[in-house]
């Protein structure tokens, strides 16, 4: 192993992600969708107080079940395919969520452990699905086979590679940053995340119907990123569809400290990391799981400044707790 | 023929628990000083990659000795966040367990060239026990084992008197259940939960020195394959006691065993679903269990202004 | 299992050798802008029991906790027995022989009286680090024998009363040879009775060599106990010396700082005794998830323009009444009527009436969020809290200041008028006026009393304050162990039935 050109590498990096009007659409904003609807997804559920970290899960099975649809449906009218792919992710999404939330509701199982066991139980899932009833014809790979044309969603723009996918998650997030700002139930959102206690007191909002239901719209933005994905992008279902993205959103949400606007930018931003760093492998032989680490330190940065900046202000102001 | 196919499945079991017991006793103590680390894949990887980072150099001890070092290290990180910074534990941890599968799989592929020749570290051995492991059935499933096993066995009753009969543990509970009353007495809550989370660190580091110098002998990518959380479900399974630990490892061992029981006998399972099979036991097993929360009180909760 | 008679003298108590003296000279503590203490001054005599006073706020907690070593002076000197200390922590005052009962304890719930007092306690007796439960209990009982602290060392700490907390609690500082004991407002979760029973035996510690500082806001008790007197106001000391050189009066005018207010001007009127009723409770029970009954076939009702005071002490019931009544807790059984909305000020403001880090503006509409549809009428919203800040004086720089800006007097005049607007018809209140200044308790119970009054509202109040119930309600109910019983209102009475002792 000879020394790394930095200089080489950061330009490996930088044209991957922003080089070329190819790279951008095509890559950055391919990669960004995902994303933004999984950064959406945990967004919405760390507002509400979830900690819903089964993203990655609920992302393969809605993934899964649009797959379904399109293989079954290829000789379907496009809209209704369409349609059928959008609905199917968004019932996976919902019902692999539910499964957590209801066990959180009736067992009290902390949602952190359950969505981390169906994470890998949706992982498995798809493993045997690719390689049993989805199975290509020829059953060699362990992949369903590419979808029919009625199945793959429209191109944005001709010779580029960004779908419908990502207008829809734009459309999506402002949407919620709507809901969350004008409606009532996204007011009592925010408030069982601010104070749980104060919004069943003060607001007698139900708290546990306002996290089950957070739980199962986490799931279904969870579940519609991975129809979008195989509808989109892949068009076709896989082993390691999901590179972790689930737990990528994750920073993508803090780093935007949960606000549904500036997800969209926090987004783009990590789609670049990864394009960037695909192009880093390829041009300049450095290992793309770096990535990883990158955004382990991106997340790690944020929780740290964050920190930092609440504990000085803390103590500047503190006013002591007991003479109040 | 049926009993040496359970035998080599309750071998299994034992082996598959052995580095998930490692792993859930660290986060066992870690979780009664009231922190919940789920970086705890990123240490048990990181301890893998520390194994074989050492034992090429100085055999199996070397190995043992570089995956607890690699995992306490890792953990520091992960204490400086979580009590030194007050960060949220559930989001820090995740970054670790990003950290430390990023930066392994990073250094290994650096290092040893990726898809490159495979890498072979020294292994330990499994040990016959004279007299116990010819007892029938358990004898060659629990005592024919490395030593490095038989150290758990130890561990289990020591970690458990240490809890409960000592002052320190006595402390350490303290700090889990009111860390506000253990300031009081004159215990920095700060100061045992450091030590707790590095003691969790160095046991998941040596769970991936298991992994590499007792079972594979040899690093690959990601191969901590999800043990941390299984080791985070045990510690809830096992109601936040070290026999408990134990024998809730023990049962996921057995039921990752069951995959290779099933082609023994013939049962007709999907290889890749039976594969999920540890997990939906954890969940239906958390789900099953009832009893009053025994938790400890102040898991997962960020301290005030304790010192 | 508890042992009753708690406290009684044995034959075998222990005298304390040498007793402690304390001293804290200029001291002066700064939190970011606040100054807590200004130049204070407390001198306790070895052998006595020294009374420290001062309303909520005046430093005397933040003053005592820097004499136990939780916090450091930014100026003055502490001195003990003669001889200045610098405590790095509170580990330092237990040594120098100094302990503290703290006004929330300090005690693990889930561990047994033994092991809450084992806890910390580095003693060559049990041979360095291990802990033997056996042994353990066996101190607990000889230190109780010694000083009349009688519990049962393998009882668990949540399970017990009270009473027997503060008891386990004292028992903590003995065992670590504690000859100075400082009580931050031990009474104040405490019947008469139990009160009485406490200060009896902190005057045989007393006694038997020790000293005690007694830091209370409630004065009468304190002055009817206590050797010495210091009176904080506003972090510094304007009054100490022996008790019998002042006259409550004067105690009380330096607590104050001006004239008292001997009668509580409010706007005077009686309830009408006729009249339906609003709110009422028939039979009604509540038992919790642990299957433990706080409430006890409650029977209780409140008219129109009356105001209802509920008095008890902590764990006899009246959170869960006051709850029932808000609609805020569900009955397990019994009739409840009341009108759909029920306004709810409760005792903790910053944990359930407020979000701190929204505005105005959204706390105001956190009322009714529960069941709101729709949009969320901002504007409207925004032009009720201006007149809300306006009507009720409340000092904020507008409707779109965050909660967690206001003083604590402020949020909770804010938390009135937010509830009054919302729920005309019925007002409950949880202990108003904790943590508030003298100002502020004042207005507070003018606009509690204006709400029956004028506004016709049915007002039930709870206190943990005897003299603002007497002085405020019309009728009194009584809680006790789960029971709701109306009784005469007449002090002895009311703390007669507060023990059960009806």
């Amino acid at each position: 192993m000879g020394s790394i050109d930095l200089a080489h590498v950061f330009a490996a990096f930088w044209n991957g992600a922003f080089g070329s009007s190819f790279a951008f659409f095509s890559i950055t904003l391919v990669r960004a969708t995902p994303l933004l609807f999984l950064g959406l997804a945990v967004s919405l559920s760390f507002r509400a107080g979830l900690l819903n970290i089964g993203a990655d899960g609920q992302f393969l099975m809605g993934a899964a079940a649009a797959t379904s649809v399109a293989l079954a449906g290829s000789s379907s009218p496009r809209m209704m395919v369409l349609l059928g792919m959008l609905l199917a992710g968004i019932v996976a999404g919902c019902a692999w969520a539910g499964i957590a939330a209801e066990l959180r509701r009736r067992f009290g199982v902390l949602e952190v452990i359950s969505t981390l066991m169906l994470n890998f139980v949706a992982l498995y899932i798809v493993a045997w699905l690719v390689r049993g009833p989805l199975q290509e014809p020829s059953r060699t790979y362990p992949q369903t086979e590419s979808f029919a044309p009625p199945a793959r969603w429209p191109l944005l723009f001709p010779g580029q590679r960004l779908h419908l996918g990502f207008p829809l998650a734009l459309a999506l997030a402002g949407l919620l940053w709507w809901i969350l700002t004008s409606t009532a139930i996204g007011f009592r959102v925010r408030s069982v995340g601010a104070n749980l206690r104060a919004a069943a007191s003060a607001g007698r909002i139900d708290v546990e119907r306002t996290f089950f239901g957070v739980f199962l719209a986490s799931g279904a933005l969870a579940g519609l990123a991975g129809a979008a994905e195989v509808g989109g992008l892949t068009w076709a279902l896989y082993e390691g569809i999901s590179p972790g993205y689930g737990y990528t959103a994750i920073a993508v949400a803090l780093l935007a400290r949960l606000d549904m606007r500036r997800v969209v930018v926090t987004a783009v931003f990590f789609g670049a990391l990864q394009a960037g760093a695909a192009a880093m492998q390829r041009d300049a032989d450095v290992p793309s799981v770096v990535v990883t680490v990158l955004i382990a330190l991106v997340v790690l940065g944020v929780l740290a400044g964050t920190r930092v900046r609440e504990l000085a202000t803390a103590r500047s102001r503190s006013v002591h707790a007991e003479t109040l | 023929m049926m009993t040496s196919a359970i035998g080599a499945f309750l071998a299994a079991s034992v082996r598959t628990a052995s580095p998930l017991a490692y792993a859930a006793l660290g986060e066992l103590v870690t979780e009664r000083s009231g922190v919940i680390n789920i970086g705890l894949e990123g240490v048990i990887i990181t301890g893998a990659f520390g194994a074989v980072a050492f034992a090429g150099a100085g055999g199996v001890a070397a190995g043992f000795a570089g995956a607890a070092a690699s995992g306490v290290i890792i953990a520091v990180v992960f204490a400086f966040f979580v009590v030194t910074l007050r960060a949220d534990q559930i989001i820090t941890g995740t970054a670790i367990s990003m950290l430390g599968l990023g930066l392994t799989g990073t250094l290994y592929a650096m290092a040893y060239g990726k898809g490159g020749a495979a890498l072979h570290t020294p292994t330990m051995s499994p040990v016959a026990i004279p007299i116990l492991s010819d007892i029938p059935l358990i004898g060659p499933a629990f005592f024919v084992q490395p030593p490095v096993t038989y150290a758990l066995y130890l561990l289990v009753p020591v970690v458990a008197w240490w809890i409960y009969r000592s002052n320190a543990g006595l402390a350490l509970r303290a700090v889990g259940e009111n860390p506000e009353a253990a300031s009081g007495a004159g215990i920095s809550p700060s100061r045992v939960r450091w030590k707790a989370i590095l003691f969790g660190g160095m046991m998941g580091g040596i769970s991936g020195g298991v992994l590499v110098l007792a079972q594979v002998g040899t690093f690959a990518e990601g191969m901590s394959d999800g043990r941390g959380y299984i080791a985070v479900a045990i510690v809830v399974l096992g109601r936040w006691r070290p026999f408990g630990v134990a024998w809730g490892a023990l049962l996921f061992g057995a039921a990752s065993a069951l995959k290779f029981l099933a082609q023994a006998m013939g049962w007709a399972l999907p290889y890749q679903l039976s594969l999920a099979f540890p997990y939906v036991l954890a969940l239906i097993a958390l789900a099953t269990l009832r009893g009053r929360a025994v938790s400890p009180e102040a898991l997962g909760q960020r301290v005030a202004h304790v010192r | 299992m508890v042992v009753r008679g708690g406290t009684d003298r044995t034959v075998s108590e222990r005298a304390i050798p040498s007793p402690l003296s304390l001293s804290l000279r200029d001291i002066t503590k700064r939190f970011g802008g606040t100054v807590a203490l200004d130049g204070a001054l407390l001198t306790v005599r070895g052998r006595t029991l020294h009374a420290l006073l001062g309303e909520n706020g005046a430093g005397k907690t933040t003053l005592m906790r820097i004499a136990f070593g939780m916090l450091r002076a930014d100026a003055g000197v502490v001195i003990v027995d003669g001889t200045e200390r610098r405590f790095r922590s509170s580990a330092d005052a237990i040594g120098a022989g100094i302990g503290m009962v703290h006004q929330h304890f300090l005690l693990v719930g889930a561990m047994t009286v033994a092991e809450n007092v084992a806890l910390g306690v580095v003693s060559s007796a049990t041979g360095g680090s291990r802990f033997d439960p056996r042994a353990a209990a066996a101190r607990v009982r000889q230190t109780g024998e010694e000083t009349g602290l009688l519990l049962d060392p393998s009882a668990r700490v949540a399970e017990l009363p009270v009473g027997a907390q503060q008891r386990v609690e004292l028992l903590k500082a003995l065992t670590r040879e504690a000859r100075l004991l400082v009580l931050d407002e031990p009474t104040a979760v405490l019947a008469p009775a139990e009160a009485s029973e406490l200060y009896r035996w902190l005057r045989a510690f007393v006694g038997r060599g020790g000293t005690v500082v007694l830091v209370t806001h409630k004065l009468r008790e304190a002055l009817q106990v206590a050797d010495d007197v210091t009176v904080l106001r506003r972090g510094r000391t304007v009054l100490s010396g022996r008790c019998s050189d002042f006259t409550e009066a004067s105690v009380i005018r330096a607590l104050l700082g001006e004239s008292a207010p001997t009668a509580r001007d409010r706007v005077a009127g009686r309830a009408p005794l006729t009249g339906e009723a609003v709110l009422r409770l028939d039979g009604v029970s509540v038992v919790d998830q642990a299957g433990v009954t706080r409430l006890r076939d409650a029977t209780l009702e409140v008219r129109a323009g009356e105001i209802v005071g509920v008095a008890g002490v902590e764990g006899s019931g009246q959170h869960e009444l006051l709850r029932v009544l808000a609609g805020r807790l569900a009955a397990t059984s019994g009739r409840v009527m009341r009108p759909d909305v029920v306004g709810l000020v409760p005792e903790d403001r910053l944990r359930d009436a407020l979000i701190p880090e929204f505005s105005l503006v959204e706390n105001a509409a956190l009322v009714g969020a529960g069941s709101a549809r729709g949009r969320m009428p901002w504007r409207a919203l925004t032009r009720r809290v201006a007149q809300f800040l306006e009507s009720f004086e409340i000092r904020a720089t507008g409707p779109q200041a965050l909660a967690s800006e206001l003083s604590g007097g402020n949020q909770q005049k804010f938390v009135i008028a937010r509830e009054l607007f919302s729920a005309g018809k019925a007002l409950v209140v949880d202990n108003p006026t904790r943590g508030l200044d003298i100002r502020a308790t004042e207005r507070v119970l003018r606009d509690i009393t204006n709400a029956a009054r004028t506004a016709g509202a049915a007002v039930v109040f709870h206190s943990s304050d005897l003299d603002e119930v007497l002085g405020l309600a019309d009728r009194v109910y009584v809680c006790f162990a789960g029971h709701v019983s109306e009784v005469r209102k007449e002090p002895t009475t009311i703390a007669r039935a507060m023990v059960g002792a009806a």
